[in-house]
This record gives C-alpha cells, sequence and structure tokens, in this order.
C-alpha cells in the first residue's frame, strides 16, 4: 500500500502560444501555416524549428515535484497565471503532463467548477442527478443523498422546476450542494469558494472544512488565505509555474503576501511621470512606494505604513503643503496626512527629493484604497495634485481574503469588546 | 495514461471502484488504486473498459439527449416521425411520380420510408455526434471522464427516435397490407451496423472539430453527399450485380436494402453486399478511435 496519496514527479506542462491565441485555428491558417513553416525549413531546417520552438511555446509549468500524504490537507497558492489550476487539471487527468509524471492513490474527486454539466431545461432533480453522474457518483449513491443535497441548497420547493427559471443565487448553492455531498478519498478544488453570496461563501467553507477534517485527502487551490489559512496544514506557493515554497501553512502564506498579489504589492516603486494630474508643475512627484513592516511586508490592519516620495522641484522651494490622501476605493476620503498639520514645511532642493511618511497605526480594514499626492503652498496654490496615484492594498494574515476580499462592514477598523449577561427574570 | 497503468487494470478512477473492492475484501483495509499519469505518445485504441465502468455516465448523457432534444418545441417528439415523412413525400412525388424511378416491386412511398427510417437515425448520429465534443466543451475542460463517453451518447440518443420512426414504419406497411418477413429479426444487426457507421464517420468528425471547426460546415455536406450515394432514393437494384457488391463499400447502402429486403421482403438478398458493408463500417470505427484517441489528449486544452 503505498504511503502517499499524490505523489507528483517533475511535471512539465508546455503550451503553444499560437493555439492559445487564435482560439479556433481554421483549416486554412493550417494549411498556410504548414506552407510557410514548409518555405522557411527548406531554406534553414535547424534554425526555422528551433525558432518556432522558442517562439511559439511557453511552460505553464516546470519540473514540479510535490508528495502529499494521506489524510493531509494541502493549499496551493500563487498568483494569476503561476500554474495551480494546470496542476490541478493535469492531476484530475482532465489534461496530460508534456513531461514528468504523478501517481494518485485513490478514488478522485476534482471540482474545477460547481455545476459542470447543468443543463437550464432539466428540472433541479434531474440535474442533480446528472451533476452527480458527472462528477462520478454512482445512481444509487445520488438516490441516497438526494433528499440531503436538496435540503443542503434550500430548494425543496423547487426540485421540479427546470433551472433556467432559479435565481442565480438559488442555481449556485444547488450546484455547490451537489459537490458537496461527493465523497472521494482525495478531493481536488480549485476556487470553487469564491462564489456566491457571503453567507453562502461561509457554508460551503463550514461544508469544506468538515471535509477536511474527516480524513480525506485535500488539495486545495485558493486566492482566499483566510480559507487557505482554516482548511490546510500545509501550502505549497507556485510562481510562474515552479514551486518556490512547500511548508507549513502559515510561513508560505506570509511569503505569498510579502510578495504582493499580482503586482498591487509594496515592492515596486510605482512610476508616477503618465499620471493624470494637475497644478504648476514647479513641484512633480516622481514615483512612490510603500510597505507595512520594515522589511517590505504589506501594510495590516493596526499596523504601519510606510510611503516613500521621489519629488522633483524646478528650483530651491519650501514647501508649506504635502500631503497624502487615502480614499476608498469608492472615493471617500478616509485619510488627508498633510505637512502642514505638523508645522513642518518641507524645504526642497533643486532636483531629486526623498519625502518619507509613516503612519504609525493604519487603522483600515482589509481591502483595495487609492492614495493621492498633494503638493501646494500655505494660500492653497496647488504645484502638483495626483488624485490617485496608486493602490494600496491592505491585508489580513488571519482575516484578509486577497484578491476576493468579502464585504466587509465598513473600510476602518477600530478596537472593540463584546459580554453578554443575564437580564432581570432570567431563568437561573 | 492508459500504456502507463501501474496496478490493477486500467485507470481505477472509477466513481465506486473503491466501495466494490471493499464489498469483495471486507476483510482488510481498502488498497486503493494507483493511477499514473505521464504523457503518452503511442496510438492505441480507446480503454473500452473504462467507457463500461463509466456506463452510468454514459446513460444520463443520452438520456439528457433526449430529454432535451425536444423541449421547447411545439411538435415535440414528433419531429422523430415529421422529418422522415416529410422527405418521403417529397422523393415519392420527385423521384417515384414524376421520374418513374422504380422500387423493387414495392409501393414507392413505402420503399422511400424504409431506407428513410435508418438513414434518418445515421444522419442525426453523424451530425450530433460530430457537434458533440465542441458542445460538451465545458465538460471536457472541467471534468475526466472516457471523452468516448461524449460521441457515443450522442448517437445513442438518436434510438429513441429511431423507435418512434419505426413504429410510424410498421403503420404505413399495415396501411399497405406489406407484412414483414421472417427477416425482421435482422433488424437489431442492420441498426448496429447504421451505428458503427454513424459513430465510425463520428468520432473523426468530432476529434476534427476540436481543432477545426471547419468541421460544422463540412459536415452537412458529407450527409448530403452520403444520402445521394445511398440508394434511398432508388434501389440498388439499378446496378448490375457484380457492382453492387462493391457498393457496399458505403455501409448506409448494405443497411437500407438490408431493411427493405427484412422488412418488406424485397426480392434481393443482400448477403454478400452486407459482408463488404460490415468490414467497411469496421474499418471506419476502428480508424475513428484510433484517430479519436490519438488527439484525445489535446482535447481539454484546444477545444
Amino acid at each position: 500500500m503505498p504511503d502517499f496519496a499524490i505523489r507528483v514527479e517533475g511535471i512539465g506542462k508546455q503550451y503553444r502560444l499560437g493555439a492559445a491565441t487564435s482560439r479556433y485555428p481554421t483549416l486554412r491558417d493550417a494549411l498556410a501555416g504548414a506552407a510557410r513553416q514548409g518555405r522557411e525549413f527548406a531554406r534553414a531546417p535547424a534554425r526555422a524549428a528551433a525558432a518556432r520552438r522558442r517562439a511559439d511555446t511557453f511552460w505553464a509549468l516546470r519540473d514540479v515535484s510535490m508528495d502529499v500524504a494521506r489524510g493531509e490537507v494541502v493549499g496551493l497558492v500563487g498568483a494569476n497565471g503561476a500554474g495551480k489550476t494546470t496542476l490541478l487539471k493535469i492531476l484530475s487527468r482532465i489534461t496530460e503532463p508534456t513531461e514528468g509524471r504523478a501517481s494518485i492513490a485513490g478514488r478522485v474527486g476534482s471540482l474545477l467548477e460547481v455545476g459542470t454539466g447543468f443543463h437550464p431545461e432539466l428540472t433541479g432533480r434531474e440535474n442533480v442527478f446528472l451533476n452527480g453522474a458527472i462528477l462520478g457518483m454512482r445512481r444509487r449513491e445520488i438516490a441516497r443523498k438526494f433528499d440531503e443535497i436538496i435540503a443542503f441548497a434550500e430548494v425543496e420547493r423547487f426540485v421540479d422546476t427546470p433551472v433556467k427559471h432559479y435565481s442565480s443565487g438559488m442555481y449556485l448553492r444547488l450546484a455547490f450542494a451537489v459537490a458537496a455531498h461527493l465523497e472521494p478519498e482525495i478531493l481536488m478544488v480549485d476556487e470553487v469558494l469564491a462564489v456566491g453570496d457571503a453567507s453562502f461563501q461561509r457554508k460551503c467553507l463550514g461544508k469544506m472544512s468538515d471535509v477536511a477534517h474527516e480524513g480525506r485527502t485535500v488539495l486545495f487551490v485558493s486566492h482566499n488565505m483566510d480559507a487557505v489559512q482554516r482548511l490546510c496544514d500545509r501550502c505549497v506557493l507556485l510562481d510562474a509555474g515552479r514551486v518556490v515554497a512547500d511548508g507549513e501553512t502559515a510561513a508560505v502564506v506570509a511569503r505569498y503576501l510579502s510578495r504582493g498579489v499580482d503586482g498591487a504589492g509594496p515592492e515596486g516603486v510605482v512610476d508616477l511621470a503618465g499620471a493624470r494630474r494637475e497644478g504648476t508643475g514647479v513641484v512633480r512627484f516622481r514615483s512612490a512606494r510603500y510597505e507595512g513592516e520594515a522589511g517590505g511586508g504589506p501594510p495590516v490592519p493596526g499596523g504601519p505604513l510606510d510611503i516613500e516620495l521621489e519629488v522633483d522641484s524646478d528650483g530651491p522651494r519650501t514647501v508649506e503643503s504635502l500631503a497624502i490622501s487615502i480614499r476608498s476605493a469608492g472615493g471617500t476620503l478616509l485619510v488627508n496626512a498633510d505637512a502642514m498639520e505638523l508645522g513642518r514645511p518641507m524645504s526642497l532642493h533643486m532636483g531629486a527629493n526623498v519625502v518619507r511618511f509613516r503612519i504609525a497605526a493604519l487603522h483600515l480594514n482589509p481591502g483595495r484604497y487609492v492614495v493621492g499626492l498633494w503638493a501646494g503652498d500655505a494660500i492653497a496654490t496647488t504645484f502638483d495634485h495626483i488624485e490617485a496615484a496608486f493602490a494600496l492594498e491592505v491585508v489580513g494574515l488571519r482575516e484578509a481574503a486577497l484578491g476576493a476580499t468579502p464585504a466587509r462592514n465598513g473600510a476602518v477598523s477600530c478596537r472593540f469588546d463584546v459580554e453578554s449577561f443575564a437580564g432581570e427574570g432570567a431563568a437561573p | 495514461m492508459t500504456k502507463e497503468i501501474v496496478a490493477p487494470a486500467a485507470g481505477e478512477t472509477e466513481p465506486d471502484a473503491g466501495a466494490r473492492s471493499a464489498a469483495t475484501a471486507r476483510a482488510g483495509p481498502v488498497t486503493p488504486t494507483v493511477v499514473t499519469i505521464a504523457p503518452r505518445r503511442s496510438w492505441g485504441m480507446p480503454d473500452l473498459g473504462e467507457l463500461w465502468r463509466f456506463r452510468e455516465l454514459l446513460y444520463f448523457l443520452v438520456w439528457r439527449d433526449v430529454k432535451v432534444r425536444y423541449k421547447q418545441t411545439f411538435f415535440g417528439a414528433a419531429w422523430a416521425i415529421i422529418q422522415p415523412l416529410a422527405t418521403m413525400a417529397v422523393f415519392s412525388l420527385f423521384f417515384g411520380r414524376l421520374a418513374g424511378i422504380p422500387s423493387d416491386g414495392i409501393p414507392y412511398p413505402l420503399f422511400a420510408f424504409a431506407a428513410l427510417v435508418p438513414w434518418t437515425f445515421f444522419a442525426n448520429g453523424l451530425a450530433q455526434s460530430a457537434n458533440s465534443l465542441v458542445a460538451n466543451q465545458n465538460l471536457l475542460r472541467k471534468v475526466y471522464f472516457p471523452r468516448l463517453a461524449i460521441p457515443v451518447a450522442a448517437v445513442m440518443s438518436g434510438l429513441v427516435d429511431f423507435g418512434i420512426a419505426c413504429l410510424m414504419l410498421l403503420g404505413l406497411m399495415v396501411g399497405y397490407g406489406v407484412f414483414p418477413t421472417a427477416n425482421i429479426i435482422w433488424i437489431p444487426a442492420l441498426l448496429a451496423l447504421a451505428l458503427v457507421t454513424a459513430l465510425g464517420a463520428g468520432l473523426w468528425f468530432a476529434a476534427l472539430n476540436v481543432q477545426y471547426r471547419d468541421v460544422a460546415y463540412v459536415v452537412p455536406f458529407v450527409v448530403q453527399f452520403w444520402l445521394l450515394a445511398t440508394p434511398i432514393a432508388y434501389p440498388s437494384s439499378l446496378l448490375p450485380a457484380p457492382w453492387r457488391i462493391l457498393y457496399g463499400l458505403n455501409p448506409m447502402a448494405g443497411v437500407v436494402e438490408g431493411f427493405r429486403w427484412s422488412l418488406l421482403g424485397a426480392d434481393t438478398a443482400p448477403g454478400a453486399m452486407l459482408a463488404v458493408s460490415s468490414v467497411a463500417a469496421v474499418a471506419v470505427l476502428v480508424g475513428g478511435a484510433l484517430y479519436f484517441r490519438r488527439l484525445e489528449a489535446t482535447f481539454a486544452d484546444a477545444v
């Protein structure tokens, strides 16, 4: 009996770029392409072939190896395009690897989306059976769990209504309910929790953690760091098709977050040369960068935020008012930190200057905010004003969901306490 | 993948595998089967055992196609009869009446309809299976199962229509006072021949269609030419006997003549022709299956 559930050895997947860009190549294109390649080949065979290989292909995955022990719950994290879904597709045999091999010991259930194969003309009942069969359940098994599935989805009254008449919420609930009752030995899940409203997401997550705690092997792909941290003991971080970290969840997630998500992270310097701005231009913001914890982490609620600006001046100049503003994604002004408030005019030299802001405790909930920059004099002459200079991503190591931040009650965080006690006349 | 399997039989991802081995070996813990995933390069036949293990999925796919086919149509399942019946009327008028084409001593409408029933099954089966992979691309991209199930289900879903049309044919025979001969027992075999032909050609087109959507435009032409190349509006007895056997290279010629012979008692027993047809049909099917299996690995990426 093998001691692993999933063993991946040097898996690689190469895609042809041509095939990816023109999705429906016609026969004519193929013939024309063949003719052209033939001509090139006739001229310089080896060179043409090598050039074509280089130009038209890329590796979505390369040299990926990992073991998943039986009963282990492993998260697969990484930015968009890192190869997570490709790996999951290979392991669930939807697509073939170009090189390497993988072994799977046990019955696999894979969920790349919910509701695969749902047909709008069929009723809820019919779709449950169809979708169950597609996911690999036996008819008897589905019949046995049918009532449970319908109850979980809360669509009892509409069982015999075609799903095209369902609301999108009912449709998703039914789709997830079928998937949730799949009982494979190895479960592979891709981002299916990122659907539905907040309460439904909670329900899904609850079901997922039940599954995870039943001793099944789970491979879980998600951008939702909260879900990953709740479910997974171990995480594998993919970047550009390669494994860059593999280990305890907290460490891998922290590493993933510190790399920044999809380019919106603190490590990059934002070039402001092309920003939409107004003002006389005697002073100009050239670039900006930000970080949370010293050492380059992203800002977290209640933590510090450092913003460093490069400012050009056309001569020695005293700038009374130099400010950063933070707005919500909806445009509400949340923070305005102005040097004038401190009574500390900035003396700029001719040429390049560096201005550093430090917010000791940033009371913002996880989410995406917009930072604006302002420079002017005391009587409100605008030297340079960029209303939206760059996006600021506040993350919560524990609570935040990057990329798919759940709707929060508000932008601002506060410390609070709550307790309950018996009122007058309460039973003892 | 089929060649790379390590432990028992072929890739056991079958739904109930765990449960079943548990039933047979209750004593010890269930030994999970190991599936090895690796690139495959060789030619080979699709794994029919695996298709068999997924027979419930196959059933549900057929069931879905049957259920959905006439949803939101006014005439519903009557379409299964309207199609061949309308064609029969046109053929009877133009070929039977105006052109005076012979019909082996059988009333021309019956002569045409007996051929149109299996032909309609074949033509729909071919068209449906050719389009099946593209129509089910969401399944191909998101779930694993033997890909063969999709075109097979597409062809098989036409069996219901075929059954309905057969009843109509029997009614028509009664109307004309023609009663089937004992050779009617050959009908299932003839139907199987039509199915094999439709599936064989369907596999080629379905696999090609994933890469080249030109197929969608080619198939209607192919069906049209094939119709003319099959003795539906005319009897194969127009050809001299030795050529008739060669005609069997079109498997549908054998099917159609077989139907007339077994149901209507047309005097020519198409034995030799059917033998040629069977060989041709199996060759098309095997070729289609090989080609299908060869391209199978690329479906999810290319569709």
